[in-house]
């Protein structure tokens, strides 16, 4: 089939011309390089030492909370200001739920489908399989790789709560947590450690009944942070409505309120600092991994049948298999 | 998988999803009352190798090919498009004429569906 | 012979050497079923409290005293396609063959409150129902018809409130004022978000809308149905029989709890809601659900609701056989399927009938595939004999024991929604959803791994595909419609119809009745999209989370 050899071909293109693409802000190229980043694809090291060079320049927001809490539609009605500030945006959608061996459904696209015909609004999702370096990371090329292609505005969206959507987010400038009034989130928040890193807060529904109580409860939770860190600020707390786009402006309000705050107080250079050395042990870590199940299927067969049969012992094939011994 | 159309009948676009991730694919699931253009827009964003359009309307002569079209304008007729949902026989050859590589009538069990896609789609196996 | 055994001892040694064939003993929705059902099985079952007698509480048998020896139910089928013309030309045909109650069915963009010019519209103006933008389409719609004659069945959910509103106005253009109007809106939104997935404001400002419907029908239309909850959609996203049954009569009381937030009193509205369900093919599984579904919703209106008036107690319902059972393969097949269904809905004890085509699982139907369906239902009523009697299955050990395992599910469904808040926010929870999604992928499992066979699907595979003359829908309406449209927007005071919307907004903002302002909003000739679009200005728009 002639559109299978097309396909196949464009496998193959160098990574300069797809950096080229990228870089001229083409759609199809920056679609495919995401795709390299997926497969963890050979090229990926030509690939980035081009694309690195035009990153940073972003406003980075990380997006974490509960399932069903709204986070999609707060995120549509913001990318809607964004947009009438003419600011181009990407949106990395991650699901770390979704098994690493299995397929998965990926579906968090619909709730921003009002964006889907704007060409300034690119969004993509990313499942946990094959990453590597993890799901952060290869999310964080996923997001450098947009602003290398001229997105103005960068937002990490991810789905629950838990550990890894903690470090999903938390590689960008600013980390909102969202959350819904009742349900006992906030404390649920608080295990996952997600209150930590968490720079604004959102409290969705702010019809519901209970919301200004759930902000007040954020707010005591907070306080008591404060008593212990006296110079951290207190993160705001704005209430929003996702169905109608209340409260959404002052939330952009706050989180450029924090970028500000950043820069001024140089905690923006510590931060990224922080992160993108976290970014490089991950991604280390990562290729090692993968080259010790390399050798361990392959030249270092044998290692493992010894330690199965009880004639070495793990810590020391660790050794052999890292060539300390 | 894209719901195109502005009918709601999901369950098969639901169940051929499921089937599709339980064979081990990444299924970006559009949701529900897409136009061919928001679809496109998609499957370029996402990269995806086949779009699966589930149509129950009776519009899919008037939204298949569009959706057909759409690529080739995008420069992405490399990209596999298939389709079920209740089709006239009749209009099956039209629409693999017009560039649909395979029509999924209702019944067809999921495993024909996953078959084909791992048959025309390499990186899908 | 051992003369110690019981007789049912004996039958059940002499059955265990006898193997079983290798099949799924239990219902379509994984009720297990036991090989015999005897008196065991329905120990303590009280006569006078389970079943009574027909018409009377809690209504398991029927509603009326008399059922089909009386009047036998009313065929009623669903069509309609094209411009408001076509459809007023068949119209004033079944009026003249005298056919009293008109039904009237709207194309998807009606339905999803969208103009026949939206970007979403291409391909489905007028295809699955008649296209209607304004008030000068209802008033062709219903050219020439007294409308104080006739009655109207309306299947339209979620912009309900603004074809009720034109079809008001068209009527006051006729000198018919809305007191004189009979007729049905389905107007169940619920399932919308559950399953049909026609939505377009959010589930709780929908409510308000449905209040204000309510009120206004209460206070107005004395002889309109204001609802008509349906479980035929539920079944239909792939639900079992239990969750049709429970999400429906959930659906039900919470419509019931709005018109008493409303402030309406419970007897003055609950006795025009009316129900609307599915007739799938597990034959004892549907009987025992209609039967289950009568008995529930008598006693819970009586015991929660405090309904007196004996109307508010009594459910009435229409059935349609299940179109997700029709199979594209050998399609006359069908007719077979179609005809078992509605057989069970007879012996439910339904109040009308549609059955489907044999062709729907290929295209909209044709003439000749209707007639069949029309057929089927006459030979049911008037040669297999089973309208002589009332309720022939009642005392069916088997029958009694699964109308009861029904009923249990409903009500632990019941307790289900009741955790979770209520049935909005079990929607919003994706409660019903999820459900449904499982038991769909159930079923699917089952069938796939050939556990539950469908001839001609997963075993005695079709040899040929028969031919059938199939109905195609024209985009001729499509252009005519476009074409109106644009003059009626050339041709009408656009600032009148600004003005009318800003009207609706505010009320939507200020919580007043929304139905007032629609009226004079359509009898500006504000469209469909527009009210509609500017109701979500307020409301906002609804997006599913989607459970697979």
């Amino acid at each position: 089939m002639a559109s299978k050899g097309k396909r196949e071909g464009r496998e193959k293109e160098s990574a300069s011309a797809l950096a080229e693409g990228v870089v001229a802000g083409d759609k199809r190229s920056l679609a495919r390089a995401i795709s390299k980043i997926e497969r963890g694809d050979e090229n990926l090291p030509a690939l980035f030492s081009e694309l690195y060079p035009r990153t940073g320049e972003a406003i980075t927001i990380g997006f974490t909370g509960p399932p069903g809490v709204g986070k999609s539609s707060i995120i549509a009605k913001l990318i809607r200001l964004y947009r009438d500030e003419d600011k181009k945006v990407g949106v990395v959608s991650v699901d770390p739920s979704s098994p690493f061996t299995k397929g998965a459904i990926l579906g968090d696209r619909i709730r921003l489908a009002d964006h889907f015909l704007d060409k300034d609004v690119f969004i993509r999702s990313m499942g946990s399989r094959g990453h590597l370096g993890g799901l952060a990371a290869a999310s964080r090329l996923a997001g450098m790789t947009m602003e290398a292609a001229g997105f103005d505005v960068i937002l990490y969206e991810t789905v629950g709560v838990g550990q890894g959507e903690v470090e999903v987010a938390s590689a960008a400038d600013t980390v909102v947590l969202c959350l819904q009034p009742g349900a006992g989130d906030a404390v649920q928040a608080l295990k996952a450690g997600v209150m930590e890193v968490a720079d604004v807060f959102c409290i969705n529904k702010a019809d519901h009944p209970q919301a200004r109580g759930t902000a007040a409860e954020v707010r005591s939770i907070l306080e008591i942070g404060h008593e212990l860190d006296p110079d951290a600020p207190v993160p705001p707390i704005v209430l929003t409505r996702g169905d109608t786009g209340e409260g959404v402006a002052e939330l952009e309000k706050a989180i450029e309120a924090h970028r500000g705050h950043l820069i001024e107080t140089g905690g923006m250079e510590r931060r990224r600092r922080a992160s993108l050395r976290d970014f490089v042990i991950s991604w280390a870590t990562g290729r090692l991994e993968k080259e010790m199940e390399e050798r361990l299927r392959g030249e270092d067969a044998d290692v493992m049948e010894r330690v199965y049969e009880r004639r070495l012992d793990p810590i020391a094939a660790s050794g052999k298999i890292l060539r300390q011994a | 998988m894209a719901k195109v159309g502005l009918d709601g009948h999901d369950r098969g676009a639901k169940i051929i999803a499921r089937a599709l991730r339980d064979a081990g694919m990444e299924v970006i699931y559009t949701g529900l009352h897409q136009t061919p253009e928001q679809v496109v827009e998609a499957t370029i964003q996402e990269d995806a190798d086949a779009i699966g359009v589930s149509i129950l309307s009776g519009a899919h002569m008037t939204l298949l090919p569009r959706i057909v079209d759409l690529l080739k304008e995008n420069d992405a007729e490399d990209v596999l498009v298939f389709c079920g949902g209740t089709i006239p026989k009749e209009d099956i050859p039209k629409l693999k004429e017009a560039g649909v590589g395979e029509v999924f009538t209702p019944g067809t069990p999921t495993k024909k569906a996953v078959e084909y896609l791992r048959r025309a789609v390499p990186s899908a196996s | 012979m051992d003369t110690k055994k019981t007789a049912k001892e004996r039958w059940e040694e002499a059955r265990s050497k006898t193997p079983e064939r290798d099949a799924e003993f239990s219902t379509m929705s994984g009720v297990p079923i036991k090989p015999l059902y005897t008196p065991e099985d329905l120990e303590d079952f009280d006569y006078d409290e389970k079943l009574g007698y027909p018409g009377q509480y809690p209504y398991t048998r029927g509603v009326y005293p008399n059922m089909y020896r009386g009047r036998l139910w009313t065929v009623r089928q669903f069509a309609g396609f094209g411009t408001a013309r076509e459809t007023n030309r068949r119209f004033k045909y079944l009026i003249e063959h005298g056919q009293g109650g008109l039904s009237v069915a709207f194309d998807m963009p009606t339905l999803m409150g969208l103009d026949s010019d939206s970007p979403l519209s291409p391909g489905e103006v007028g295809t699955e129902g008649v296209a209607i933008d304004s008030l000068e389409d209802v008033e062709k719609l219903f050219e020439g018809i007294d409308m104080g004659a006739i009655s109207t069945s309306m299947t339209i959910n979620a912009p309900a409130h603004v074809l009720l509103a034109m079809y008001v106005v068209a009527a006051q253009k006729q000198g018919v004022p809305p007191e004189k109007l009979a007729g049905t809106n389905q107007n169940d939104i619920l399932k919308e978000y559950i399953a049909q997935k026609e939505w377009i404001f959010p589930p709780e400002p929908s409510m308000q809308v449905f209040k204000d419907m309510l009120v206004y029908a209460t206070e107005h239309m004395p002889r309109w149905n204001t609802v008509s909850i349906s479980g035929y959609h539920i079944r239909e996203a792939g639900s079992t029989a239990a969750q049709e049954l429970a999400f429906t009569l959930s659906d039900g009381f919470a419509y019931v709890e709005a018109g008493i937030e409303a402030g309406l009193d419970v007897d003055d509205f609950a006795p025009r809601l009316s129900f609307f369900f599915n007739s799938h093919i597990d034959f004892f599984e549907e009987i025992a659900k209609f039967r289950a579904a009568r008995r529930i919703w008598a006693t819970v209106m009586r015991e929660k609701y405090g309904a007196k008036d004996e109307k508010s107690l009594l459910m009435r319902f229409h059935t349609q056989t299940a179109g997700v059972s029709l199979t594209a393969q050998e399609p006359y097949n069908n007719i077979a399927r179609t005809a078992f269904e509605a057989l069970a809905a007879v012996l439910g004890g339904t109040q009308s009938l549609h059955t489907n085509s044999f062709d729907e699982a290929l295209a909209l139907p044709s003439e000749q595939a209707v007639r069949i369906a029309v057929r089927t239902q006459q030979i049911a009523a008037l040669e297999t004999g089973v309208a002589n009697t009332i309720d022939p299955l009642a005392g069916s050990y088997f029958v009694e024991a699964l109308t009861d395992e029904l009923e249990r599910q409903a009500y632990e469904y019941f307790r289900q929604i009741d955790e979770l808040g209520g049935v909005v926010e079990a929607i919003e929870d994706g409660f019903q959803m999820r459900e449904i999604a499982e038991a769909s992928a159930r079923y699917q499992r089952e069938m796939e791994s050939g556990r539950r066979h469908i001839v001609n699907v997963n075993i005695y595979e079709p040899k040929d595909e028969s031919d059938v003359e199939l109905h195609r829908a024209s985009l001729e309406a499509e252009r005519e419609q476009v074409g109106n449209l644009k003059a009626l927007k050339e041709r009408r005071d656009n600032e009148q119809v600004e003005r009318c919307l800003e009207a609706i907004k505010k009320a939507c903002r200020e919580g007043e009745n929304v139905m007032y302002p629609t009226i004079e909003a359509v009898r500006a000739y504000a469209t469909v999209g527009e009210i509609c679009k500017a109701m979500q200005e307020v409301y906002g728009s609804y997006r599913e989370t989607p459970w697979l």
